[in-house]
C-alpha cells in the first residue's frame, strides 16, 4: 500500500470511521478522429487523483482531489467525515456491508500488443485507408472514423485490511459512413457506433475497417432509396450489436439491485424485477439464458476485483427463461441475504462506486444463422443500433436499427431502412424461440452507459448472437 | 478555488512551455458537492475537487490536443509536447485556419459567494426538510439531490487572448414516489437563496400524491399542456441534433431547407444568450470567444445555426462565441445557454382552455428517430394526467410517444407566462415555460 493510502486510512480510523477506503487511479488515454479524409482531434488525456470513501455514524461520505499531497489527503479525509456526519442527519438504517473484504493482488488486462507502444502514424493510416475506402463509394456524405484506447492503474485499500492493485487496458474503434439525401439521413456503421473491449491493439487489427469500408458506405447510400420498414407485426431476428444494446437496456439496468431498492429512482428510474420476483418470474423463454460475469475476454466488465475489492465472478442471472440474479454491492446484497458480486464500479477517481453492470450476455444457443434465416418464412432481419428509449422501469421500449432486410420464405430480401421495432421486456424476451450458437456469438462493449448523479459513464461487456423473436411490433415512425 | 490570478499564472507559464507555432490552454476548475437521497435518506453525498489544463497546438493547418490535470511544470511540459506530437503527425486540414484572437470577454456576474461557500450540513438540511415532507405525505421514495459548487474556466491563446470566469451552481431536484405514481420537481439558479427546497419538495410531493391509481389510456394523438420539464427537453433535443453551423452543413440538421421559413408557431421563439443574467451566464466560449445573441427560432421562423471558429470560417462568417469543448464528441459548436420565450398565459389557463387532452410533468429518455424532421421517441414519466372540459380529471399511465418536435412546437396554442432556470450536467442550460400544444402523437402505453 502506498504511503497516502495508508495515511488516508489511518487518518479515516483517528477520526472514528467505522470503515474507511481509498481508490488512486491514474488514467490515460489517447483518442484519434478522422473524419473526410482529415485528423477532427487527436488527443491524448491524462488524469490522475484519488477518492477516499468513509462510513460514520451508519452513513457515508466521500471526497476527492487532483492533488497527491499528504496535507490534501488529510483535508480529503476531514471533508468526507464531515460529509457522512451530515448524512446521519437524514439516515435510516445504518448501513452494512456483510462480510469484511480483504483481497490482496495484482491484475493486468491480458493483451497482446500494448496500443500505447503503436506509433500515430500507424493508427492515423489504418484510418485514413478506411476513409479512402469510404470516399470509393458516390453518395457518401460524411465519413468518419475514431480510435480510443485506455490505461487505468489502480489501487484500492480499505479499513478491513484489502490492498488491491490493477491495471486496465481498453481499445475501441470502428468507422461510419452518412448519407443524405432528400429528407433522409442514413448512416452505416463498422463495427458498431461504438466497438470497444478490455484489449490491447490487436482487437482493433482484428475488426479489419478498411476491409468493411466500402461495404458500410455502400449500404449507406443505398439505404436513402430503400423500403420503409413496414409498419406491422411480424417476426424479427436481431443481429449481434443489436441484441447486445436490447440486453443492455431490457436485462442489465433492471437487474441493478440499487434501482430495484430505489435508490436511483431519481434518474436513472426503478425496475420492474422487484425481489419477490427472484426464482418465482418467467423473464423469457426457455431459449433465453443470461449471465453476469466480470471474467470473460475482451468484455468491458472484465477485472480483478470491482472498486469495492470484491473480486471477478460469474452469476447467473437469466436460467432457462427464470429470472435468478442481481447485480449487487456490499450494501445491497445482504438485504436480501447475500453476499456482493462484485457490481461495484466507478468511472474515475472523482466518482463514488455504484452497482453497473460488468459483462451482461446472453448464453449462445443453438442455431446456426443461415439455418434460422432459412427457418422463418416471413419476417425482418435488423441489425446495428440507431437508437434506443426505454422507460424508468425498463419494461417499455423503442429500438430503432441502421439497417434491415425483409426475410421471404426462408431467405433474406429487399433492405429496409428506418427500421424500427416495440415491446414490453418480460412480453419480448418470452416471445424468443432461437438463439445463434458460439459460432456468430461476439462480445460486444457499451462504453457510454450513463447513471448517478453526478453523473459517471460506465464502459459494459454484452455477449449476443443473433436471435429470432416472433409477434413483435416494427415500423413504429409516425 | 484557484482564482483569477493563479489561472493566468497557470495559463502563463503553459503558454511559455509550449514550442508550437500556435498555442491556445484552457483551465477549467470545480469544487462541486452534492447530496443525494433516496427513500427519504441521504444514501450518497459527495464532493469533487478537480483542475483540467487543456492544450491546443498549432502547426500550421494541424493541431493536436492534450488534456491533463498534473499542474506540475513535467505535467504541464508533457501536456504541451504531447499535443505538438499530435499536431506534427498528422496530414493537413484544409478548412483550419488557426486559432481567432486576441479576443477579450464581457464581464458577467455569475458568483455568489454563500453559494461557494454552502456546507454539507446546509444540504443535509434542506434535503431533511423534504424527506420529511414526503414522509408525512405518504411518499414511500422521496428522492433526488441538491448541489452547490463552483466552476471556474480561464482560456488563454499565443495570440493575446487571456478570459477568465467564475460561477457558483446551486439546484436541488427532486422525485417523489408512492406505490403507483411519481412527481418531481427541479430549479436551479447561481444564486444558493433562489432556491426554497421546501417548495420544491411540496411541488413534487403533491404531483405524486394527486398521481395515485393511474389508469391506462389509448395511445393516440392527445392535446397536452406540458410542464417547462417538456419544453427543456424539446429545446435540448433539438440543440443536439441540430442547432450547430457544422450539422447543417452537413445536411444532418432539422434546419436544414428551413431556414427563414415559418416553420413553428409564432408563439415559439429560441434563443442562446450567454449574456444573460437570468440564464447561467457563460462570457466567453471554448476557445475564449465572447458569446453573442443567436436567434435560432423567432416568432415561429427558423433562424440561424450557432458558429464556432472552425464551422465559420468555412462560410466565410464569424464565430458566434458557441465552440464547443474539444473531445466531447460534440459538433464543433453548441448552444448551452437557451431560452425559449415566455407568453401570456398560466398552466392553469392552459387547462381550463382543453377540452379533452393530457396534462404532462416530464418526458424521458428521448432519442430520434429520423433527425431531419426531429421525430422523436420517448416515455412520459413522473405525472401526467387526463384533462376533461377544462378541468384535470385523473391520472394517467405513462405513454410512450413518436412525434417529431418540429410538428409539436408548429402546434404549440399557448406559451406559459412563467419560465423556469434548468441547469445541466456537465453543462448547457436552460429557461424555459410551459407549453399547450395541440397535437402530440402517442404509440404505446405501459402495462
Amino acid at each position: 500500500m502506498d504511503t497516502l493510502s495508508a495515511r488516508a486510512l489511518e487518518t479515516a480510523r483517528l477520526r472514528g470511521a467505522q470503515y474507511a477506503d481509498i481508490r488512486v487511479v491514474h488514467s490515460q488515454d489517447e483518442d484519434i478522429s478522422v473524419k473526410d479524409g482529415v485528423v477532427e482531434h487527436m488527443i491524448t488525456n491524462e488524469s490522475l487523483g484519488f477518492g477516499v470513501r468513509v462510513l460514520m455514524d451508519g452513513a457515508w461520505g466521500f471526497a476527492s482531489s487532483r492533488d497527491m499531497t499528504s496535507a490534501e489527503v488529510d483535508r480529503i479525509v476531514d471533508l468526507a467525515v464531515k460529509i457522512a456526519k451530515a448524512s446521519a442527519l437524514v439516515r435510516g438504517d445504518s448501513v452494512q456491508l456483510g462480510p469484511p473484504v480483504t483481497s490482496k493482488g495484482t491484475y493486468t488486462t491480458p493483451i497482446q500488443i500494448d496500443p500505447f507502444t503503436i506509433s500515430i502514424e500507424e493508427k492515423l493510416n489504418l484510418l485514413l485507408q478506411a476513409d479512402a475506402n469510404m470516399a470509393r463509394v458516390e453518395g457518401v456524405s460524411v465519413r468518419n472514423g475514431h480510435l480510443t484506447f485506455i490505461k487505468e492503474h489502480k489501487t484500492f485499500a480499505n479499513s478491513e485490511g484489502a490492498d488491491t492493485e490493477q491495471t486496465i487496458y481498453e481499445a475501441g474503434g470502428g468507422i461510419i459512413a452518412t448519407a443524405v439525401g432528400g429528407n433522409e439521413v442514413q448512416r452505416r456503421s463498422y463495427p458498431s457506433i461504438r466497438a470497444q473491449g478490455t484489449a490491447g491493439w490487436e482487437y482493433i487489427l482484428e475488426m479489419d475497417l478498411p476491409g468493411n469500408a466500402e461495404r458500410i458506405a455502400s449500404e449507406a447510400v443505398q439505404l436513402l432509396t430503400a423500403e420503409q420498414c413496414p409498419s406491422t407485426t411480424t417476426t424479427i431476428i436481431i443481429g449481434g450489436e443489436q441484441l447486445a444494446l436490447q440486453i443492455h437496456e431490457s436485462c442489465g439496468h433492471p437487474i441493478e439491485l440499487d434501482r430495484v431498492f430505489g435508490m436511483e429512482a431519481a434518474l436513472a428510474g426503478t425496475s420492474f424485477l422487484t425481489t419477490e420476483k427472484l426464482h418465482n418470474f418467467h423473464y423469457g423463454s426457455e431459449f433465453v439464458n443470461i449471465t453476469a460475469e466480470s471474467i470473460r475476454s475482451t468484455g468491458l466488465g472484465t477485472f480483478g476485483w470491482d472498486d469495492e475489492g470484491v473480486p471477478a465472478s460469474s452469476t447467473p442471472i437469466v436460467r432457462d427463461g427464470l429470472f435468478v440474479g442481481y447485480l449487487m454491492s456490499r450494501e445491497t446484497a445482504p438485504l436480501l441475504g447475500l453476499n456482493s458480486n462484485g457490481c461495484m464500479r466507478a468511472s474515475g477517481w472523482n466518482r463514488i462506486p455504484i452497482i453497473r453492470m460488468t459483462n451482461v450476455s446472453i448464453e449462445p444457443g443453438t442455431w446456426d444463422y443461415n439455418d434460422l434465416i432459412a427457418d422463418t418464412d416471413d419476417g425482418i432481419y435488423m441489425e446495428s443500433n440507431r437508437s434506443w428509449s426505454i422507460d424508468d422501469k425498463r419494461y417499455n421500449f423503442q429500438f430503432g436499427t441502421e439497417i434491415g432486410y425483409e426475410i421471404k420464405n426462408g431467405k433474406l430480401g429487399k433492405m429496409l431502412r428506418n427500421c424500427t421495432y416495440t415491446g414490453i421486456t418480460p412480453e419480448f424476451w418470452n416471445s424468443c424461440d432461437a438463439v445463434c450458437n458460439d459460432k456468430y456469438w461476439f462480445m460486444w462493449g457499451t462504453p457510454n452507459c450513463g447513471k448517478g448523479q453526478p453523473g459517471q459513464v460506465a464502459h459494459t461487456g454484452h455477449g449476443a448472437a443473433p436471435a429470432r423473436f416472433r409477434n413483435v411490433r416494427v415500423g413504429v415512425m409516425k | 478555488m484557484i482564482g483569477p490570478e493563479r489561472a493566468k499564472e497557470i495559463l502563463g507559464q503553459t503558454l511559455q512551455a509550449s514550442k508550437a507555432e500556435q498555442t491556445e490552454v484552457m483551465l477549467f476548475a470545480q469544487d462541486m458537492e452534492l447530496t443525494r437521497f433516496a427513500n427519504n435518506i441521504i444514501h450518497q453525498n459527495v464532493a469533487e475537487t478537480d483542475t483540467t489544463l487543456t492544450v491546443r497546438a498549432v502547426m500550421g493547418k494541424r493541431r493536436g490536443i492534450a488534456t491533463t490535470n498534473n499542474l506540475s511544470a513535467d505535467g504541464i511540459t508533457r501536456a504541451v509536447d504531447s499535443a505538438r506530437e499530435s499536431a506534427l503527425r498528422q496530414p493537413e486540414d484544409p478548412d483550419f485556419g488557426g486559432l481567432s484572437g486576441p479576443h477579450s470577454s464581457n464581464i458577467v456576474q455569475a458568483f455568489d459567494e454563500s453559494t461557494a461557500a454552502c456546507s454539507p450540513e446546509q444540504r443535509a438540511k434542506g434535503v431533511g426538510i423534504i424527506c420529511r415532507k414526503a414522509k408525512e405525505k405518504g411518499i414511500i421514495n422521496g428522492s433526488g439531490y441538491f448541489r452547490t459548487g463552483t466552476q471556474e474556466m480561464s482560456i488563454a491563446n499565443s495570440l493575446g487572448t487571456m478570459v477568465y470566469h467564475a460561477g457558483s451552481i446551486a439546484d436541488i431536484s427532486v422525485t417523489a414516489m408512492t406505490e403507483d405514481s411519481a412527481g418531481r420537481a427541479q430549479l436551479s439558479a447561481w444564486k444558493l437563496n433562489e432556491l426554497n427546497p421546501e417548495a420544491i419538495g411540496d411541488e413534487a410531493i403533491d404531483k405524486a400524491a394527486r398521481g395515485r391509481n393511474p389508469r391506462k389510456i389509448e395511445p393516440g394523438e392527445y392535446t397536452i399542456v406540458a410542464e417547462s420539464y417538456v419544453a427543456d427537453d424539446l429545446v435540448g433535443m433539438l440543440a443536439w441534433i441540430g442547432m450547430s453551423a457544422q450539422s447543417v452543413q452537413e445536411g444532418r440538421s432539422w434546419m436544414n431547407d428551413r431556414m427563414g421559413q415559418q416553420v413553428m408557431s409564432p408563439l415559439v421563439s429560441i434563443w442562446d444568450d450567454g449574456l444573460d443574467p437570468n440564464g447561467y451566464p457563460t462570457p466567453f466560449d471554448f476557445e475564449g470567444v465572447p458569446k453573442q445573441r443567436v436567434d435560432i427560432v423567432r416568432d415561429g421562423v427558423i433562424g440561424s445555426p450557432v458558429y464556432d471558429t472552425y464551422s465559420a470560417r468555412k462560410e466565410g462568417k464569424s464565430s458566434t462565441g458557441h465552440a464547443s469543448p474539444s473531445g466531447w464528441g460534440l459538433d464543433t459548436s453548441f448552444p448551452i445557454n437557451l431560452f425559449m420565450a415566455a407568453g401570456e398565459h398560466s398552466v392553469d389557463e392552459m387547462i381550463k382552455s382543453t377540452e379533452r387532452g393530457l396534462y404532462i410533468a416530464t418526458f424521458w429518455y428521448t432519442r430520434p428517430m429520423q433527425p431531419r424532421d426531429a421525430v422523436i421517441t420517448g416515455m412520459t414519466r413522473d405525472g401526467v394526467f387526463m384533462i376533461e372540459n377544462g378541468e384535470i380529471t385523473y391520472p394517467v399511465k405513462n405513454l410512450r410517444f413518436t412525434q417529431s418536435y418540429i410538428k409539436a412546437l408548429a402546434d404549440v396554442e399557448m406559451v406559459g407566462s412563467d419560465t423556469r432556470l434548468i441547469i445541466g450536467e456537465p453543462f448547457g442550460t436552460s429557461r424555459v415555460p410551459a407549453l399547450k400544444i395541440k397535437a402530440f402523437n402517442f404509440t404505446g402505453s405501459t402495462v
